[in-house]
This record gives structure tokens, C-alpha cells and sequence, in this order.
């Protein structure tokens, strides 16, 4: 008996618990609240389905215990039930399936008018590259790495010149413009992980993936590492800003070139000169 | 109430084969130590599992510590986290769970359930509890080992597993657990071929496959899928071992580590990841089905109720078992691997729901008009589904890819594998030792404590995870040894978070009692008889208790009718055992 109550009490209190809770996604601050919507469907069709089978449980516990006397039906089977709940719950499934893959669907279809931005990952810091005046980014490689070229630039590459390079220092990046953000480790795997833009991706060695999203709101967001990638992994943090479109500029116009960087050429963040 | 006419038998054939003579042991040493009795293998395995288990409940509090009171602990390092973390995943999931369900309830209830004298291969069966017991201290030999055992957690991703920024990554560390795992699974596969040959091959007559108990379809169809999986784990660990002892570069490409350059180059980081949760994923299944099988014996048989629908029961745990192969890489779908893969694996992830879900029902329907005595067995059963329930629910959040997105690699995910791999198979495990042990060892467990333990267990386990969620959904990052200064996470998450350690050391305390329980009713339980649950299946028809070498004296056991005859209508008493032949007496030719 006393079960029947508790499995009443856990149901009540699951459910009052995801209703007063503080604890909730943070603000988001990107175009994905696709996702939130998907997770909030989720969790209602999901909510319903705890609730529906855990009470029925405590129903039958209650109706159907052990008194003196009483007997159990025999029933071995029902094709009919059994394939009508079948169906239902194929319906559920795909009543979350479906959103959830035309999300997933917008999420790896990259915009054209995406900007690129490269992250690299070492352990334990986060360094950034965008493509300069030309609008791409030159070519990399690991085996180049070294102090003077931490982010493995190719020098014989003249699209990478004018890359701008900021190492172990803040990603700014302007307000409303879709960005495809390419993803580089060096070292270990990591994951370039910003709550409040939802999306995230590991970074791994060897390859380059990326993601997109549009920041919707300036602001000041903290980058965490989600993949673990050895003893400093929790201390992995890094600060996206984003800003106006003026704040922005003003930003990059403080930004230096691979090319002033290495000392191959002078020139602005905006405007440098090839080789 | 159906109409029903009881089936009747007029004669039994002769058997196929005849009874075979067991290697009998002729000393203390080979009756009690180097057994080839299946049950006292079994005894062994659970012993062994149960042992390193509490290893690994204990690396749980000093985590749950840490978290909690971040800073308090000065032994309590970046590095002996990462390697506490590592060592409690590792163990719980294969040492004490795989090990547990199929070493240990295995041996001990597929021979006796099937109606077999022992194992296939006795010999071959001692073996590999001898050489699971050597993977257990190779493991254990790693926290004495110079840097202590690995930090790279219970996945081992390369390349950090391997490079000298984790733990144990260019000391011994990594190098144990690799060895540790490929005599697990050396020793796992001798076992597994046994359960498999025995299920097929030593049946007693009239046990066809479909009037197997569901606990043996549970740990025969996670067995068949142990020995597909583990081998992908092997493989991988062989190469990881290459490429950190003899410089190959399987899963290394080219890199810089601390502004060095090392030789590594062309290697796939990714492959590793594939090969780990082609084994990963079935392994959440291999505990599982198993689970699934015991639970549905012990609902059946204190609900005096037939499992409802039992052949769609087989068929899903089948299915189940087939899918769970084509759906490892939803481990990985922020992994960086194709994103189109996340079509394909999100599709087969929630398919799986389907099987997985007409099991739920039909043990909620075998609830429906039963006669439900609330035993300790039995609340340990419902607590599972309640707690499988929840955990599968919330896999409809990971599986579906995009959903996942924002949620893989926070405490969201710790929370719902723990719930749906870690607390709901071991809510089985309680209440099969529950339910089995007057079988084992001839008296009942003590029920006060009994009591205790369950209700202590059920609601703080479901105390624990369940707010976990919400620590994930705020965004907290798993693997993180504390949170620091972090904008986006609100102080009152930290309170959240004591809370949750404070329930996990009261549950762990509460595992303390369960403990000292199995000894005590050694010698001051009350005596249990042959069958005090009054159950169908053939382990309780064994003329003596607990049952001798050889489980059933003179005359193997035939078999009449399925598993699951409770309550018949007619029937002299509520159940009627397998063996039983009710309502004729038919003729057996020897």
C-alpha cells in the first residue's frame, strides 16, 4: 500500500518539481530556439507518458493487491490491446521524431551568407582566426604549428595573410549575422560550448568541423570546454562578445594579421596588402 | 475471464541424449575454490562484482564530495577526480553490471532454469571466472601504480587517454585498464559461449525455447550480444595499445601537445569512437535485457499473474537486441563525425523506443486483475519501472539528435544513464538477490532490513538523479571537478548540488546495510524451504535446497507447460510448476 502512495508522491513531485524549478536553460541568445521548442515538446509528450504509466501502476497496486481470498485473472495474451498500443506509441515516436529531424535538418544546412570563423582548441585555451579583408581563411596544418605560428597558418598561402589572429584572447563577433563557426584542436579532442547559443561541437585532430548560429543579442557569454580532454578540462574557459556592428569594427581594427603577426608584411586587420 | 481448457500430455519420448556423469571434485579445494559448479561460480562472480562494485560506490561519495564542497577535500585533485570518475564508470558498467547479470545470475539460473545438470563446459566455465577475477586485480593493481589509474573516463578517448596531459596517459595507468579489459573479455567469452551452448543444447525435455522463463531469453539474448560487441572493444583496446607502446597512429593524427610536436600523424580519432560505442551501446542493452528478463519473473510470479503477452515479450527482447547494434552512434552526434549520420541514427534510436515500450506495458499489465503481494522482491520490481520509465523517457531527449544538441556532455546526461543503466538495473539486482537468495542459500533475507534497504534505496536514488536533469538542463557540464566562477550558473545550482550528495551518502549507507544483511540471514534467517514464493519455474522444483552439484538428484526434470501458469482457473493451488504435469499423469519413457 504504502508503494501505491509513494508512486502518487513521486508523479506529484516530478511534476511539481519541473513547475517550480529555477533551474531552466538559460537565456538563449541565438537563433536556435527551434531546439527549445523541440526539447519543450519533449517534454510534454514524455511528462504525460511518466505520468499516465506510474499512476496506472499505483492504481493496480491499490485495486489489486493481496487480500485473503482473492485470486488473479488468467490472461496470457491480447493481440488486440497489444498491437493498439503498439500503434500509439509508434505515433508518439514519431510525433517527436519528426520535428526533431526538420530541426536537425536546418541545423546542419549552413546559410550561404555565413560567416566563417575558426576556433582552435589547445589544451587549455581557446584562440581564434577570421578571414580578413578577402573573406577566407588561408589553409593550416599541425605540422606548422610552432611559437611563432601557433595556429599551423600555411605562410605560403596568400588567403591566409590577412587572416586575423587572436590567440588566448576574446572572440567578439557582430550581432545578427550568421556565423559558421570551423572547428580545430591541435592536441585532444575538446567542444566549443557556449550555453546560451545552444548549439556546440566536439573539435577533433586531424579534421575541422564547425556548426552554425546567428547571435540574436549582444552581450558577454562564456565559452566552456564539453569534451573532456585531460586535468584542465574545467578550467577551459574562454569569452565570446557579441557586439554591434560599430562596437565590432572598432574591436577588429585592434586585431592583428598573420602577416603583421609573423613579420612578413604591415598592414590592417581591414585592409591588408597580399604578398 | 477467458474460457480455458487445460492442454493434456499422454507421453513423454525418450531422451535424445543420455544424462551425462559431472566431473565430481574430490577436495575442499576443488568443491569450494576451483569449482566447476556453475552455482558456485556464480557465487564467486557476484562476490568479485559486488566487492569492486563497493570500490566504485565509494569513488562515488569522494566524487559527490567534491562536487558538492568543492575546495574542502585538498586530496581530492583535478587528477584523482578525472581518475575517480574513470575508475567508478568503468567498474560499475562492466566489472559489477555485465559481470554481475551474466557471471553471476547467469550461472547460477540458466542451468537450474533451463533444467540442466551444469554448463556446457564446466572446465572452461571455472576458467573464466579465474580470469575475470585476474582482469579485477590487474584493475585494481592500477591504483597503486606509479601516477595511479587512468583519468581519460570510462570512454578512454584518444588522443588524451594517451598524452601526458591526463592522468595515467603516459604512465602505467592507461596501459592497466587496456590489459585489464582484454582479459575481461577473454574471460567474459569463455563464459558467454557456455551460456549460449547451454541454452541451445542442454534444455530438459519439453522446455522449448517458448516456454523458456523471460529471465533466461533476457540473459541468453544479452549473452549472444556480448560476445558481437565485446570483440569491437578488444580491437580497439589492442590498437590503443599500439599505438601508445609501439608509436602507430590508428586513432592519432598529426598533433602539437604543450608546443611539441609528436610523430603521430593519419590517424582517426573518430574510428575509436565508432568501435567504443559499437560496443558501448549494446553493452547499455546486455545490462539491460537481462533486467528486463528477472523483472518480469519476479512481476509475474508475486503478482500470481502470467507475464502478459509473453511471445510479444520474447520477440522484443530479440528486437531489441537486434536494433540496439544500429544505433551506437547516437553517442556521437556532436562527435563531428557526418552530420547526416544524425538522420539515420536519431530514426533507429527512437524505433528502439517501440519494443522497449511494449515491455513497459505489458509488466503494467500483468499488474492489471493480479494478486499483488508486495514482497521485497516485488517493490524492488515496481520501483524499477517507475525509475526505467523515467531514465527511457529521457532518452527520447538524447536520441533525438537535435535535442541532444544542447544537452550532450551536461550533467543531463549523467543523470539519465544513471537512472536508466545504473539505478533501475540495480533496483533488479536487489530484488533478484531478494528473491533468489532463500534458493541460494536455503533462508529467507531479513525483511526490517530489507525494508530499509528498499524504500532508503528507491527514493534517494530517484532523489539524486532525478533533480540531476535540471543541473544538465541549466548547463552544467559533466566531468567538470568544480564550477568556479561561472556567470550563467545560479548559486542556488551549488545548493542543488549538496543536496544531491547528501542523498547519495545516505543511499550508500543504505547499500551498507543491504550488505550486512546477506551475512546476517546466513545464520539467523528464517528457514526459506524449497519454494517460499511459491513460484512455477524449475529452479524452486529441486528435491533438496539449496541445490547439490548436479542440481537434481537421480531424474532430470520434464517439462509440461510454459513459466508463467499462476492462477489457473481449475488448478489445485495458484500456481502450477513446470514440471508439474496437471491434469493428467502421462506415461515418460525413460
Amino acid at each position: 500500500m504504502a508503494i501505491a502512495i509513494v508512486l502518487v508522491l513521486v508523479v506529484a513531485g516530478s511534476v511539481l518539481f519541473h513547475v517550480l524549478s529555477p533551474w531552466w536553460f538559460t537565456p538563449i541568445a541565438s537563433n536556435w530556439s527551434y531546439i527549445d521548442n523541440t526539447l519543450v515538446i519533449t517534454f510534454w509528450i514524455t511528462g504525460i507518458v511518466f505520468a499516465a504509466v506510474v499512476l496506472f501502476m499505483a492504481y493496480c497496486i491499490w485495486r489489486f493487491r493481496h487480500r485473503e481470498g482473492s485470486k488473479a485473472d488468467y490472461e496470457p495474451e491480447s493481440g488486440r490491446l497489444e498491437g493498439w498500443l503498439t500503434v500509439v506509441t509508434a505515433i508518439g515516436v514519431a510525433a517527436l521524431l519528426a520535428p526533431g529531424l526538420y530541426v536537425w535538418s536546418q541545423f546542419v544546412s549552413v546559410p550561404d551568407d555565413a560567416t566563417e570563423v575558426e576556433v582552435v582548441a589547445q589544451q587549455w585555451q581557446w584562440s581564434y582566426r577570421l578571414p580578413g579583408a578577402d573573406g577566407k581563411l588561408g589553409t593550416s596544418e599541425a605540422r606548422l604549428i610552432s611559437p611563432e605560428n601557433p595556429l599551423g597558418v600555411n605562410p605560403e598561402d596568400p588567403a591566409g595573410q590577412d587572416d586575423v589572429i587572436i590567440e588566448a584572447a576574446d572572440l567578439h563577433l557582430p550581432v545578427d549575422k550568421p556565423v559558421k563557426m570551423l572547428l580545430r584542436s591541435i592536441d585532444v579532442l575538446h567542444d566549443f560550448y557556449v550555453p546560451e547559443f545552444r548549439a556546440k561541437m566536439d573539435m577533433v585532430p586531424g579534421s575541422v568541423t564547425y556548426f552554425w548560429f546567428t547571435p540574436i543579442r549582444t552581450g558577454t557569454f562564456e565559452v566552456l570546454c564539453a569534451e573532456l580532454c585531460g586535468i584542465g578540462h574545467g578550467f577551459m574557459r574562454g569569452i565570446v562578445m557579441v557586439d554591434t556592428e560599430e562596437d565590432y569594427q572598432a574591436w577588429l581594427q585592434e586585431q592583428s594579421t598573420f602577416a603583421q603577426l609573423s613579420g612578413t608584411e604591415v598592414g590592417m586587420a581591414d585592409g591588408g596588402t597580399k604578398k | 475471464m477467458v474460457e480455458f481448457t487445460p492442454r493434456t500430455t499422454d507421453a513423454i519420448p525418450p531422451a535424445e541424449v543420455p544424462d551425462v556423469e559431472l566431473y565430481h571434485p574430490h577436495s575442499w579445494w576443488t568443491t569450494y575454490v576451483f569449482s566447476q559448479d556453475a552455482k558456485v561460480i556464480a557465487i564467486q562472480y557476484s562476490s568479485t562484482a559486488m566487492a569492486i562494485g563497493l570500490v566504485a560506490l565509494v569513488l562515488s561519495w569522494l566524487m559527490r564530495l567534491q562536487l558538492a564542497f568543492p575546495g574542502t577535500f585538498d586530496f581530492i585533485t583535478p587528477e584523482a577526480y578525472y581518475q575517480f570518475v574513470t575508475m567508478h564508470g568503468m567498474i560499475m558498467v562492466v566489472y559489477l553490471l555485465t559481470a554481475l547479470f551474466l557471471g553471476g545470475f547467469g550461472n547460477y539460473l540458466i542451468p537450474l532454469m533451463v533444467g540442466a545438470r551444469d554448463m556446457a563446459f564446466p572446465y572452461l566455465n571455472m576458467l573464466s571466472y579465474w580470469i575475470y577475477l585476474a582482469a579485477v586485480l590487474v584493475l585494481v593493481a592500477s591504483f597503486f601504480a606509479p601516477g595511479g589509474p587512468t583519468g581519460a573516463g570510462w570512454t578512454l578517448y584518444p588522443p588524451q587517454a594517451i598524452l601526458g596531459g591526463t592522468p595515467g596517459g603516459q604512465q602505467a595507468g592507461i596501459l592497466i585498464m587496456l590489459f585489464s579489459l582484454i582479459l575481461f573479455i577473454i574471460g567474459f567469452t569463455m563464459g558467454g559461449l557456455n551460456y549460449v551452448v547451454t541454452v541451445l543444447q542442454g534444455r530438459a525435455r519439453g522446455m522449448t525455447l517458448m516456454r523458456m522463463p523471460l529471465t533466461v531469453w533476457g540473459i541468453f539474448t544479452a549473452t549472444v550480444m556480448a560476445l558481437l560487441a565485446f570483440p569491437a572493444l578488444f580491437v580497439a583496446a589492442v590498437m590503443m595499445l599500439f599505438d601508445r607502446l609501439l608509436g602507430t597512429s590508428f586513432f592519432m593524427p598529426a598533433l602539437v601537445e604543450m608546443g611539441e610536436q609528436l610523430s603521430y600523424g593519419g590517424g582517426s580519432p573518430i574510428l575509436f569512437q565508432h568501435l567504443f560505442w559499437f560496443f558501448g551501446h549494446p553493452e547499455v542493452y546486455i545490462v539491460a535485457l537481462p533486467a528486463f528478463g528477472i523483472v518480469s519473473d519476479l512481476i509475474s510470479t508475486h503478482a500470481r499473474k502470467n507475464i502478459f503477452g509473453y511471445r510479444m515479450m520474447v520477440w522484443a527482447i530479440v528486437a531489441i537486441g537486434a536494433l540496439s547494434f544500429i544505433v551506437w552512434a547516437h553517442h556521437m552526434y556532436v562527435s563531428g563525425m557526418h552530420p547526416y549520420f544524425g538522420f539515420f541514427f536519431a530514426t533507429t534510436t527512437l524505433i528502439i523506443a517501440v519494443p522497449t515500450a511494449i515491455k513497459v506495458y505489458n509488466w503494467v499489465l500483468t499488474l492489471w486483475r493480479g494478486d499483488i503481494h508486495l514482497t521485497i522482491p516485488m517493490l524492488f520490481a515496481l520501483a524499477f519501472i517507475v525509475t526505467f520509465v523515467n531514465g527511457g523517457l529521457t532518452g527520447l531527449f538524447l536520441g533525438n539528435v537535435v535535442v541532444d544538441v544542447p544537452l550532450s556532455d551536461t550533467m543531463f546526461v549523467v543523470a539519465h544513464f544513471h537512472m536508466v543503466m545504473g539505478v533501475a538495473p540495480i533496483l533488479v539486482i536487489f530484488g533478484a538477490i531478494y528473491h533468489w537468495y532463500p534458493k541460494i542459500t536455503g533462508r529467507m533475507l531479513n525483511e526490517v532490513m530489507g525494508h530499509f534497504h528498499f524504500w532508503v534505496t528507491f527514493i534517494g536514488a530517484y532523489l539524486i538523479f532525478f533533480p540531476m536533469h535540471y543541473v544538465g538542463l541549466v548547463g552544467v557540464p559533466r566531468r567538470y571537478p568544480e564550477l568556479g566562477e561561472t556567470a550563467f550558473i545560479p548559486e542556488s545550482v551549488h545548493t542543488l548540488n549538496e543536496f544531491i550528495t547528501i542523498a547519495a551518502l545516505v543511499v550508500g549507507f543504505a547499500q551498507l546495510v543491504f550488505l550486512f544483511n546477506l551475512f546476517w540471514s546466513l545464520k539467523n534467517g528464517r528457514e526459506a524451504g524449497g519454494n517460499p514464493w511459491r513460484a512455477t519455474t524449475l529452479e524452486w522444483q529441486t528435491p533438496t535446497t539449496p541445490p547439490p552439484h548436479g542440481n537434481w538428484g537421480d531424474r532430470l526434470p520434464v517439462v509440461y507447460r510454459w513459466a508463467y501458469d499462476y492462477s489457473v482457473p481449475g488448478a489445485p493451488q495458484d500456481f502450477i510448476a513446470q514440471n508439474d504435469p496437471w491434469p493428467n499423469k502421462p506415461v515418460v519413457h525413460r
